[in-house]
């Protein structure tokens, strides 16, 4: 187990349909990568830090707050936790134009514990011009920009991201690792990421925790 | 060109549809919402029940109806109890036996676009602060609008055809249950009232027709810019 420092802290298992994932590892600062083939529960490790998946038993503490512990009978709801989850498929809410995706969690945010606003996001991604757009007519890249924003919006204390660029094509991988890398350096948000192509961890890691 | 006994008709019959409708929309929602979401003792009779009046002669659900709000009925004698109303013999009677019968359709209709919400992105809205319920008001809902909007329109179509349960509730007294269908039932019986049938056969064609294309060019607008289909 890490100490307070410790960006990441997860002694997690679960068994879900016949199969037990049980990880455990600390992390410092920066973007910590979850490595391995598909499969192997990486996915399943972030929705039970977003708490979108219980674990059967164990402690989760992010930043410097327990969300999860089973011992001391401490569960956060999804919405308590202040993640900023950027999922596989993007999820923009299809009957939202972009502003209303990217303020959907902004509004719910505590204005005190907001940190950055909707111009310095859309600067930021370079989604200005995307605003009053439907999330259909969006491509991939962009999608996945406004996904990013919307989550950094909610004021989140941590990011989490799942294969963030495996939908997209080379030129758009690169445009995207390059946002996450100025969202890596420039906020200092700890990000866990997940990933099974080895040369974008080993270009976007802090740590690498290998799974499965 | 109409009576004034016939325009009478027309507007008692969407009186009665449009009360039902309205009476069965959130309750069919509700159901849906429970049948598509839920999973509880009791999910496969609830199931059965609501669409049992799809399936059995609706001379029967009339007849169940008759029983139930009949003034020694359980529901009819609470209702004289309480209110000293009844709804034997009175358009509130053909509303009921109108709505009894568009439920399976709303709520059909309902629950497939409820089913058809795609459960992530609420969970994306959870991850972005929004409880249970906000994320209900703010995605499931206007997600599942095209729905509602089928089933409403489905039910009131339904309810302006309603027949063999309304006569045999309610029975058919001109000015309070002679639905459309009804007064063409009535006028069949009665030697040289062709053109009546005809022409309430018409503004039932129309009333139908009408419906339908509502419901659609709605679903459209409702579906505009999200590219999922719709209906």
């Amino acid at each position: 187990m890490g100490g307070a420092a410790m960006s990441f802290d997860l002694d997690i298992s679960v068994a879900l349909g016949g199969t037990r994932i049980a990880t455990t590892f600390s992390a410092g600062p920066g973007l910590t990568a979850l490595f391995g083939p598909s499969g192997a529960g990486k996915t399943t490790i972030l929705n039970m830090a977003a708490g979108l998946v219980r674990p059967d038993s164990g402690r989760i503490a992010i930043a410097g707050e327990t969300l999860f512990d089973t011992a001391a009978d401490i569960d956060r709801p999804p919405e308590a936790r202040r993640a900023g989850y950027v999922f596989q498929d993007g999820r923009l809410f299809p009957h939202r134009r972009v502003r209303a995706n990217l303020l959907y969690g902004e509004a719910l945010a505590d204005p005190a514990q907001r940190w950055i606003t909707l111009d310095e996001v859309t600067d930021f991604l370079g989604i200005a011009h995307l605003l009053d757009r439907w999330p259909r007519t969006l491509s991939g890249g962009e999608a996945q920009r406004v996904a990013i924003g919307r989550a950094l919006l909610s004021a989140p204390r941590f990011l989490l991201m799942d294969e963030p660029l495996s939908s997209l094509d080379a030129a758009r991988r690169e445009e995207i690792m390059l946002v996450i890398e100025r969202v890596r350096d420039t906020l200092g948000l700890p990000i866990l990421y997940v990933s099974h192509d080895r040369a974008e961890v080993e270009r976007l890691a802090t740590t690498i925790i290998a799974i499965g | 060109m109409l009576s004034a006994e016939e325009v009478g008709i027309i507007m008692l019959s969407l009186k009665v549809s449009i009360v039902a409708v309205a009476a069965i929309l959130p309750l069919s929602f509700g159901i849906a919402w429970l049948l598509a979401r839920k999973r509880f003792p009791g999910r496969v009779l609830l199931d059965a029940l609501v669409h049992l009046p799809l399936v059995v002669p609706p001379v029967v659900t009339g007849w169940l109806l008759l029983l139930a709000f009949g003034r020694n009925g359980p529901v009819g004698a609470w209702l004289e109890s309480w209110f000293g109303a009844t709804v034997m013999f009175r358009w509130t009677g053909a509303a009921i036996a109108a709505a009894v019968m568009a439920l399976p359709l709303t709520v059909r209709a309902m629950r497939l676009s409820i089913e058809a919400v795609d459960r992530r992105l609420e969970s994306a809205a959870r991850t972005l602060g929004a409880t249970p319920f906000h994320v209900f008001r703010t995605i499931t809902l206007p997600l599942a609008v095209p729905g509602i909007v089928a089933g409403a329109v489905l039910g009131f179509a339904r309810s302006i055809g309603e027949f063999g349960a309304t006569i045999t509730f309610v029975s058919n007294i001109p000015g309070e249950t002679r639905t459309l269908p009804l007064a063409i039932y009535g006028a069949l019986q009665v030697p040289g009232a062709e053109a009546m049938v005809t022409r309430l056969s018409i503004i039932s064609v129309i009333l139908s027709l009408g419906a339908l294309i509502v419901s659609e060019l709605l679903a459209r607008r409702a579906g505009h810019g999200r590219g999922g289909h719709v209906l």
